[in-house]
């Protein structure tokens, strides 16, 4: 079994820019800690022929539903600033309107695109992931890009 | 904004890797986390010193392993990984003592090490024979066989050998003090150079002193 100091730098840059996706950037950081901490946890007992990507982002997906459920019982004191969002001084590199987008998506299409597309999952991981079929993720997430292609188009200039 | 390639080429420039003073921040916050959960059953850090990086691991219980560069640290690591728990972060907080002795060892401002040590790599004889090192003092050397005859043991005089050999801690258990009865300095897990100039340390170090 590999030191997990080694799982962490091979497969932690994924699991943030995944997280920063699903939760954008003020959560992301919580996500990815309390990612990473369950799984240590649980590592020893990892079975060796384990697809450790795919364990990684079951569990931060987990991690991502609990902090949408945690924001719907608290309500954002910040959730009507408009313009960029400054965080620590460093303006947010995605502009609010995808943001926007992404957090009008369904969960499922959310989930679906950005773990093929951000995170780089074979269909067929995504399916496990989000407990679909292998062409339901597929679908999934072309209707995920159908969508933001007509939402997020609109606030963009050509 | 028109096609699905737009949508996807920005979204993957939207969120692009984290630099590495991101990535280390998470790494820091994840270790002081798991310390603080009981998760972190392994911490290592790498110290430079006059024979090369070291690596240093400590458990909870203390320090571990130290391993000279020709050991390859990766390969190291790995073994820990099966022999003690794969649950290994580098981490500084918990090898703050054992690095900055080893700093002072090897400016010679530190005669002997003061730390809680892990010797679960260690069994049986050889155990007995590690235990005994530390009582050959700084600046001195003693025999394979007397170290067997002060283990108990005077016809163990390869098995002090090899016990020497594997020494888990070394440096801080000073298996280098330990050399061969007609003078020659014999093996060692850093190689002859390496124990070659720890003794040679020792001694201009304990000149100056004096």
């Amino acid at each position: 079994m590999k030191p997990f100091e080694e799982v962490v730098a091979e497969h932690g840059p994924m699991v943030l820019r995944v997280c920063r996706a699903v939760v954008g950037p003020d959560d992301a950081d919580d996500a990815w800690s309390e990612t990473f901490l369950a799984a240590m946890r649980a590592y020893p007992d990892l079975r060796p022929e384990s697809n450790v990507r795919g364990w990684l982002v079951t569990i931060g997906h987990r991690k991502c539903i609990d902090i949408f459920r945690k924001r719907s019982r608290t309500p954002d004191p910040v959730a009507d600033v408009s313009g960029v969002v400054a965080r620590e001084g460093i303006p947010d590199p995605v502009d609010t309107d995808l943001r926007a987008a992404l957090d009008a998506l369904p969960p499922k299409q959310r989930a679906a695109v950005v773990y093929h597309h951000v995170g780089g999952l074979p269909y067929a991981e995504v399916g496990a992931v989000i407990d679909s079929s292998e062409a339901a993720a597929r679908r999934s997430a072309a209707d995920g890009i159908a969508k933001l292609r007509h939402t997020y188009a609109r606030g963009t200039p050509s | 904004m028109s096609t699905d390639r737009e949508v996807l080429d920005h979204l993957a420039a939207s969120f692009p890797a984290p630099s590495t003073t991101e990535s280390d921040l998470l790494a820091d916050r994840l270790a002081a986390e798991a310390e603080r959960a009981g998760l972190l059953d392994l911490a290592y850090r790498t110290v430079d010193s006059p024979v090369g990086p070291l690596l240093v691991a400590a458990t909870t219980e203390g320090l571990v392993r130290v391993a000279f560069d020709s050991e390859d640290h990766a390969a190291v690591l790995a073994s820990l990984a099966d022999e003690v728990s794969p649950r290994i972060l580098r981490s500084g907080r918990r090898t703050d003592a054992v690095a900055r002795q080893l700093d002072e060892y090897f400016t010679g401002h530190r005669r002997s090490f003061d730390l809680p040590l892990d010797l679960r790599l260690v069994r049986g004889f050889r155990h007995t024979v590690i235990s005994q090192l530390p009582s050959i003092a700084y600046g001195t050397t003693a025999s394979y066989a007397a170290v067997a005859r002060a283990a108990g043991n005077p016809a163990a005089v390869r098995a002090v050998g090899s016990a020497c050999a594997h020494n888990p801690v070394p440096l801080v258990v000073p298996c280098h003090r330990v050399i061969r009865s007609d003078g020659t300095l014999g093996q060692y897990r850093g190689g002859s150079e390496a124990k070659a100039t720890l003794l040679t340390l020792e001694q201009e170090a304990g000149v100056s002193a004096r």
